[in-house]
Order: structure tokens, then C-alpha cells, then sequence
């Protein structure tokens, strides 16, 4: 993989590859990012900050960079959450869709391959879910909910630094055309 | 209109999944009930990869453990003769080992006493997102689990059944915010709700600032939420301040302290009685001064000016042997049937005899 020297900004619509991924890693990559915050954090509690179904859904739709194929991303990866958790079903899912949308909405105007976008674009939409998250449990679902906003930055900073590795190592997978 | 929504396809999209899930989350804020199928699904797709994890964990840990204990006890066949040390690195090992299987024998000794039927489980998962309070355990409706059914340990309520899938469980945990749970302090009997608060701590609500609760009390349930049963131990008091309009309380859940591994799901509770004594963990030992001297009765005279107190017997002793000198009685003789001392006689002391003075030895003639 090569990161586009200092550009951060598209000159234009050519300029945005659009990455094609093998229909499998599709679902074993985010079927494995929901398993992992199934299963790991019963033994490593520290690792309960991650979210990797949603910096999954991030490089997903940043990378497709088509907003359709974002929207249905973050939905069936937030229903796939939602049903493994007490939430009702379409909590993680709608804050999921709109990540997914606006994530693949970012990836048509910047350079998201450059290392310091994806650092910045991995905090926002952390913070963008969490806040989204909390708006929606107390406003829709009447649910007494407390926003830690401190917690929230740190939290996103941590998986920030994660989505840097994580989406790196997902470049492996994907096929440029 | 063709055209336009081609233009706005995305947003079309977009708005429309949307509306779909808006959809799917009013029916079940509204109906109360909750969509099992698609949970079903997921559960049942996830848990057997879960289980798998949780098989190839345990025997690669169990074969590891082997592998060391066996490779420790060849090195320490060599070694034992000459460093000590290892013995104590062993030791160490031997320790942490006999912890778990103590763990597990203490869950199993707590299943035969406790007077509810429970099974027990062991926990799997927990529930996907950030910060989860939801814990998924490897027994479900086959097993007899059923949604509402209190999960606990020996040291405490851990939370309860909120789903029961075939195979598997889902419980809330004791800390998350939906939690409640009605509890009884130890002391004062303020009946009160546990409620989760998303962290390591609980709240006790509804207890009047008049109820007098201390930091180191234990809550225990009280059965009113008719789903733990009465006098399982939910935690002990950390913080405690006055509220309005009431009191502040703060309780660190005993169930989640040593981890969370195996749990018993209590199939048909029994209530129990709430123990007036503090926990045998916590307990201190008091001893309780003795109870003031009765002026209206006569104390016998001390046997030695600096002899302790001692205890009620050794007093009752004291005093029957004094009234036994006064009135030339000795305990332990004359035959069955003879006079015993009257012991509401007053006591009066009986004079020393006088010392004899030995005689002086004969002065030396030389």
C-alpha cells in the first residue's frame, strides 16, 4: 500500500479508487469484529473499550466509498450488535447506518489512505457513535443514560490509535481496481 | 420523479433503512415485546463460534498448565537439591492452581447448601458494544433457564436472566444501569432498590435519610423484586451521605469480585433468613464489657488484692467460696444429705489466724 504523500483533499472524482473486496471478506471481517467483542472481553476486560464493529463499518464505508453500500454496512453490522446485546433492536443500527453513510460520504472528498485522516476520521466517529448513541437512548427510548464526555475522548483517541493499525492491516485484503 | 430520485438516490436510501429500523424500534418500545427471531439468530450463529473459542482457550491453557506443571516437576526432580527457590516458584504455580479448583469447589459447596435449586453455568460472552453490562452463560431453555431468573454466586447476586435461547443465556449484570433489585441492609432492615449505574458501583434508592446505615454494611435481598430470593448477599456499603429526598447510598457488588467465570442460575428460590451477624469475612470480634456490679449484693472479698476479674463463673466461684469460709463449711465434704451452706447469708469475713512465730534456735555455745 502507498499513502499519497501530503494531500489530503481529492483534486477530483478520478482520483478516488474505489476498493473492491472479496464477498467473503465482507462478512468474515465483521463477523470476526463482533465475536471479538463477544468473546475477548470476558478474559481481557481492559479490551471493552474497543469498538471494533464500528471501526469496521468505518473502513468498510470509507473504502467502498459508495454511500448505499455504507448505509447497508453500518445497518446489518449494527443489527448484528444490537442483537447481542440487551438493546432493542435498532439502537446500534441506526447510529451504525448513518456512520456508514456519512463514513463513505468522507471517503469520496478526502484521501483516506493518508494515515492522519484516518486517525482523525476513527475519533470522530467514535465520538459522532457515542454521542449519536446516547442522543437516541435518551430521546427515543426514555432511557437515563449519562454522557461521560471525558471518558468519550479518551475513548476515542484509544480507538482512533487502534483504527490506525487496524484499517493498515485491513489494506491487505482489499483489491484496488 | 425518476430523475430526482436517481439524484437523491443516496439519501433515498439512506433515509429509508432508517425508517426501517425507526420502525422496528417503535414496535418494540410500544409493544413491550422484543423481536426474538432476529435475536435468535444472531445468538444461535454467534454461541457456537463462542464455544469453540472457549474449547480451543481451555485446552490450550489446560495443555500449557500441563506442560509446565510437568516440565516444573522434571526441573524440580533436577533441581530440588540444590535451589530451593524453585520449590517456591512452584509453590507460587501450586498456589494460583489451588485457587481456581477452591473457586470452584466453593460454588459447588454453596449449590448443595443453599436451600433454592440452581444450575450451574459457565459464562461465555459477553454482550457486543463498548462498556457491555451482558454476560451470555452456556445453559439456556433446554437446561430449564427462563427469562427472569436470578444469577448469582457465593459471594453475591451477579445480575439476572433477561433472555433464555435454546442452548444459551443472556444476563444483565448487577452494574448495568437497567438493573434493580430490592435489598435490606444488615443492620437496620432500610429496605431499599439496588440499581446498576454503568460502572463498578451500585445505588441503593428509596431509603430515608432518618434510616441509620453505615459504610461496611451489607445489603442483602429482600425478596420484594419476587426474583432474587430473600438474604443473598447483593454488597456492602461504601459511601453513604445524606440526600434528598433520599439517603446517598453506594454499594460495591460482592458477586462480580473475584471475576466472573461460573455462576448459578436459581431455578426455584427459597427465601432465607437475612444473618443478624456481620459477614464472617468482615467480622470483628467484641467482647462486651461486664455487666456493673449489684450494689443490693454482697461482693466477696477478693482472694488477692490484684487478681483480675476474670469472668462470671470465676466470680460465682469467688462468692461461693467466701460464703463457704464464713460459715466453716467445706465444699466437697460431709455426706449426701447433710446441711449445705446458706448462701443468702450475709458474708462476714473471718479473721486471719494469727501467724505463729517460730521459735528462736538456740544460741551457739561456741
Amino acid at each position: 500500500m502507498t499513502y499519497s504523500g501530503d494531500r489530503i483533499l481529492l483534486g477530483s472524482q478520478r482520483e478516488s479508487q474505489v476498493s473492491k473486496f472479496r464477498p467473503w471478506v465482507l462478512f468474515v471481517v465483521p463477523a470476526i469484529a463482533i465475536l471479538f467483542n463477544f468473546y475477548i472481553p470476558l478474559f481481557f476486560h481492559f479490551l471493552g473499550f474497543l469498538d471494533l464493529p464500528l471501526l469496521v463499518t468505518v473502513y468498510f464505508a470509507l473504502m467502498r466509498r459508495s454511500p448505499i453500500a455504507g448505509t447497508f454496512i453500518g445497518a446489518f453490522i449494527g443489527l448484528a450488535q444490537d442483537s447481542l446485546a440487551k438493546n432493542p433492536l435498532g439502537q446500534y443500527g441506526i447510529v451504525k447506518t448513518l456512520v456508514g453513510y456519512f463514513a463513505a460520504s468522507v471517503g469520496l472528498r478526502f484521501d483516506v489512505d493518508h494515515p492522519f485522516i484516518r486517525l482523525l476520521l476513527g475519533f470522530f466517529f467514535f465520538f459522532f457513535h457515542e454521542f449519536f448513541s446516547w442522543v437516541l437512548a435518551r430521546a427515543l427510548l426514555g432511557q437515563q443514560v449519562d454522557f461521560d464526555l471525558m471518558s468519550t475522548l479518551v475513548l476515542g483517541i484509544l480507538n482512533a490509535v487502534v483504527a490506525l493499525f487496524l484499517f493498515h492491516f485491513l489494506d491487505r485484503l482489499r483489491e484496488t481496481i | 420523479m425518476d430523475s430526482l430520485l436517481n439524484r437523491y438516490r443516496n439519501v433515498t436510501v439512506l433515509v429509508l433503512v432508517i425508517m426501517a429500523q425507526l420502525v422496528l424500534l417503535a414496535y418494540q418500545v410500544k409493544s413491550g415485546n422484543d423481536v426474538r427471531l432476529i435475536r435468535v439468530w444472531a445468538v444461535t450463529a454467534v454461541t457456537p463460534l463462542a464455544r469453540t473459542l472457549e474449547g480451543i482457550r481451555s485446552g490450550v491453557t489446560n495443555f500449557i498448565g500441563n506442560y509446565i506443571t510437568l516440565h516444573d516437576t522434571r526441573q524440580q526432580n533436577r533441581e530440588i537439591r540444590e535451589q530451593l527457590g524453585k520449590l517456591k516458584m512452584e509453590n507460587q504455580f501450586l498456589r494460583s492452581e489451588l485457587s481456581t479448583a477452591d473457586r470452584a469447589r466453593a460454588l459447588s459447596v454453596f449449590q448443595s447448601r443453599t436451600q433454592s435449586r440452581t444450575l450451574a453455568a459457565r459464562v461465555i460472552g459477553t454482550g457486543a458494544g463498548a462498556g457491555s453490562k451482558v454476560v451470555f452463560v452456556d445453559r439456556g431453555s433446554v437446561s430449564g433457564v427462563e427469562k427472569g431468573m436470578a444469577v448469582v454466586t457465593p459471594d453475591g447476586i451477579v445480575g439476572k436472566v433477561i433472555a433464555a435461547f435454546p442452548v444459551t443465556s443472556e444476563v444483565v449484570l448487577v452494574t448495568d444501569s437497567s438493573f434493580a433489585a430490592g435489598v435490606i441492609s444488615q443492620k437496620s432492615h432500610a429496605h431499599g432498590i439496588l440499581r446498576g449505574q454503568g460502572s463498578g458501583t451500585c445505588r441503593v434508592e428509596g431509603v430515608q435519610n432518618e434510616e441509620k446505615v453505615e459504610v461496611g454494611e451489607w445489603f442483602y435481598t429482600s425478596g420484594d423484586d419476587r426474583v432474587f430470593p430473600k438474604g443473598m448477599p447483593a454488597g456492602q456499603v461504601k459511601v453513604v451521605r445524606p440526600g434528598s429526598p433520599f439517603e446517598e447510598i453506594f454499594v460495591e457488588p460482592s458477586g462480580l469480585q473475584n471475576g466472573l467465570e461460573e455462576v448459578l442460575i436459581v431455578l426455584e428460590g427459597v427465601h432465607q433468613m437475612v444473618p443478624d451477624a456481620p459477614n464472617a469475612s468482615a467480622a470483628a470480634v467484641h467482647l462486651q464489657s461486664p455487666p456493673p456490679a449489684d450494689p443490693s449484693i454482697p461482693q466477696a472479698p477478693s482472694t488477692t488484692a490484684a487478681a483480675p476479674a476474670g469472668t462470671d463463673a470465676d466470680r460465682l466461684r469467688n462468692r461461693y467460696k467466701a460464703i463457704g469460709e464464713s460459715q466453716n463449711h467445706k465444699f466437697g465434704e460431709g455426706l449426701p444429705g447433710s446441711k449445705p451452706p446458706d448462701f443468702n447469708a450475709p458474708i462476714t469475713a473471718k479473721p486471719k489466724p494469727p501467724v505463729a512465730v517460730p521459735p528462736t534456735p538456740p544460741a551457739d555455745p561456741q
